[in-house]
């Protein structure tokens, strides 16, 4: 799967620019040091997005193809931003035989978005992840550090009104 | 120096070489895909696998340093297996439409799968990833399904300094594109076409404008004319499988004769015109006080670079537009007056080595008669097709003239298909209108040379004039990188966009790894400009009969003259890097 690239628009802060950039002022001189830099810019701002992207390209002074190749190359990095919910599907081997797929295509439906997707309302984010060590009670999700198991898709709609009020 | 053997065969080779260099000395090739001499060097592809003692199973030749003693077998039967199943799983995920490729005949990847024995080309197929083809430039096509991830396309584009393609996500997603995937025409591609003449396959191709012009051809109610930059000349003839160097610039003119173009010029006219102008630009810089260095602007893919890299540093630039703008304006003003033809009934087009001059004839401010100065810009390789599928016998054509009046030319105007060539040229003006004579002396062999960067000084009539000639865009971004910092010592540069200058364009031949890696092109197709230049009487721009014409008729108010400036200079804009 290719990342998939937000198109929300990048609502980043001064206060957030100006850390930024001092660790690209901390690291300029030696570009061996993007990635690092890259995983300090995603603690920031929880994502990469373009603005990001321009900012450490330029203030590091590589190419911001370079950037982008490093962002999507690795799983770590990611495009878009997390909602204030992150719904994140279990589909490892376990919780996939019990019909999380289902559950996934449930979420993604009622949301509206996909996989590393945020609803414009900027409140669910969508992620599918690998086995979190619950199979006994597959099929899986966790809603940021909430996890709910043995679920059927009829139990969806009410795990997400949880959240939205 | 490291004794090893290979094949049996005992060579000695410095120390650090690499296998792929010590079969060379012994006479032995192995073949390559992803490797290209002093552009891409990183062993992906596993082509050019050998059995190496002392290594554990196959090493890539292309990286793998030698060892004392060491026995290199290249072509054993365990080694042409590997070779084989590596084409095979290349052929898993590539669109195979070998019939209608333009690659067809000559692709890196067809030539190998044949030489092998590839018989079954889908024996691994799979799941394979579909791309939209990228069209949004003026001159290139990328159809990643056709794309076999050498990355030679990316090292050509990091070695031209502007890096806008790389490799995005990874696995069986891996693909050659731009930054947050972003159409080549929205980040600041220089429209060099470097890539393009690396590309082992027909994954990247000039944009074909030949429709244009068999069209053109049929409509009788336009003037189709057609001119020749100085280059295509000396590498034209590759495309018919002459030796590199060949001039053929008389078979060339009978070919597009019979293509049924009414006039053909020479783009010639138009550099000698640019050499006049730009001169005198440079003396009134020069006597005025104006912004030095001043650097030339015949290079579109040079001038699109300062534009989007060094926007705040364009009046360095000489106001000339470039030698096929000039032509093209000249052909629609003079020339249609002259022939009592409405400039709307001529259909310009022009043949370059270039695929950024695709781009140029689309830029603002270059329509002297209100509309574009040249309609249709074709490559080298595109007037080759035309030929081709006009049945013409290249080889065998008579040797013919250019058209008069259009078509004279000086030695000057013929070296400026090569780095230094435009430089060389300018002083020979210069030289004469500074010291106010006629100048024996019509070489500076200082600027001469395929180095990316060169750098002279000269004393003219009492003046010392420091020069220096910059091709490729790593060397432009020193020499403006210089300019910013305010520690540019020259009074005039001459950029080109790619190494080597024109005879090197992205428009030009494409020869494959196996004599790119072995030659020096830049040096033979130079030399053949060179030779022309020296056999010819007139080498100064400002003796061509055709200029001195120009100017009494036409530009009556001298050069930088009102007139002049309006049919023969340009503006330049600032431009985003990402839209």
């Amino acid at each position: 799967m290719q990342k998939k690239i937000s198109t929300l628009p990048f609502k980043g802060t001064p206060e957030q620019a100006q850390r930024l950039q001092q660790v690209i002022d901390a690291n300029k001189s030696d570009p061996s040091k993007l990635m690092g830099v890259m995983q300090e810019a995603q603690g920031i701002y929880g994502y990469l997005p373009m603005e990001v992207q321009q900012m450490i390209a330029d203030g590091m002074g590589v190419p911001l193809e370079k950037v982008y190749g490093v962002a999507t190359f690795y799983a770590q990095f990611a495009l878009s931003p997390k909602g204030v919910y992150n719904v994140s599907v279990c589909l490892g081997t376990a919780c996939y035989v019990k019909g999380s797929g289902d559950l996934f295509n449930k979420l993604s439906e009622t949301l509206g978005i996909g996989a590393d997707e945020c609803t414009e309302d900027g409140k669910f984010s969508l992620t599918a992840c690998r086995c979190i060590g619950a199979c006994g009670l597959a099929p899986v999700l966790t809603v940021n550090d909430d996890v709910y198991g043995r679920l059927t898709v009829d139990d969806i709609p009410g795990i997400l009104a949880k959240y939205n009020d | 120096m490291v004794n090893v053997k290979v094949n049996g065969i005992a060579v000695s080779v410095p120390k650090g070489s690499t296998i792929l260099e010590a079969a060379r000395y012994a006479g032995v090739e192995i073949p390559t895909l992803c490797f290209l001499k002093d552009i891409n060097k990183i062993g992906a592809c596993r082509i050019c696998v050998v059995e190496a003692t002392g290594a554990r199973g196959l090493v890539t030749a292309c990286v793998y340093p030698v060892a004392e003693g060491m026995e290199i077998q290249t072509n054993t039967a365990k080694v042409q297996k590997a070779r084989k199943t590596t084409l095979e799983l290349i052929l898993s995920t590539h669109e195979k439409k070998c019939l209608s490729c333009v690659r067809s005949n000559d692709c890196e990847l067809q030539k190998m799968c044949k030489d092998y024995g590839v018989e079954d080309s889908g024996k691994y197929d799979g799941f394979k990833p579909h791309y939209e083809l990228d069209t949004s430039t003026a001159h290139l096509v990328r159809d990643n399904n056709k794309c076999i991830l050498c990355r030679r396309c990316v090292a050509a584009c990091k070695q031209q300094f502007v890096s806008v393609i790389g490799a995005n996500d990874r696995g069986i997603d891996t693909h050659i594109a731009c930054a947050f995937e972003k159409p080549l025409g929205d980040v600041p591609c220089v429209s060099c076409g470097q890539c393009i003449v690396v590309c082992p396959t027909g994954a990247l191709t000039e944009k074909d404008d030949t429709g244009k012009i068999w069209d053109a051809l049929a409509d009788k109610s336009k003037h189709v004319i057609v001119t020749t930059a100085p280059s295509i000349r000396a590498t034209l003839g590759e495309c018919f499988g002459m030796p590199i160097g060949t001039n053929v610039e008389g078979k060339m003119v009978a070919a597009l004769r019979r293509l049924g173009f009414e006039k053909v010029f020479d783009t010639d006219f138009g550099a000698d015109l640019t050499i006049v102008e730009e001169a005198n630009e440079f003396v009134g810089r020069v006597k005025n006080g104006g912004v030095l260095p001043m650097i030339t602007s015949c290079s579109p893919g040079w001038v699109k670079f300062a534009e989007y890299y060094y926007p705040d540093q364009l009046d360095h630039l000489s106001s000339c537009k470039s030698p096929q703008q000039m032509s093209g304006a000249v052909i629609k003003t003079y020339y249609a007056l002259k022939m009592g033809w409405d400039p709307k009934d001529i259909v310009n087009v022009s043949v370059m080595p270039c695929t950024a001059k695709k781009f140029e004839i689309g830029r603002d401010d270059e329509n002297a008669a209100g509309v574009a100065d040249i309609d249709v810009a074709i490559t080298t390789r595109e007037l080759a097709r035309m030929i081709q599928r006009a049945g013409l016998n290249f080889a065998n054509l008579p040797d013919e003239e250019f058209d008069a009046p259009l078509g004279e030319d000086t030695g000057a105007a013929v070296i400026f298909g090569a780095t230094g060539g435009v430089m060389e040229a300018a002083l020979r003006t210069a030289n004469d209108w500074l010291t106010g004579q006629d100048n024996e002396a019509v070489e500076f062999h200082e600027v001469r040379g395929t180095a990316g960067l060169k750098e002279a000084a000269y004393n003219i009539a009492g003046t010392e004039i420091k020069v220096a000639v910059a091709s490729g865009i790593a060397s432009a971004n020193y020499i403006m990188s210089c300019i910013k910092d305010g520690t540019a010592p020259w009074h005039f540069v001459e950029i080109m966009c790619c190494p080597g200058g024109c005879v090197n364009g992205g428009g030009q031949p494409i020869q494959p790894a196996s004599v790119r890696n072995t030659t020096d092109l830049k040096a033979l197709r130079a030399k053949a400009l060179y030779d022309q230049d020296a056999a010819m009487t007139l080498r100064k721009s400002h003796k061509s009969p055709v200029i001195e014409t120009l100017y009494k008729e036409f530009f009556d108010d001298g050069i930088g003259g009102h007139k002049a400036h309006h049919c023969l200079h340009t503006t330049y804009v600032p431009r985003k890097k990402f839209q």
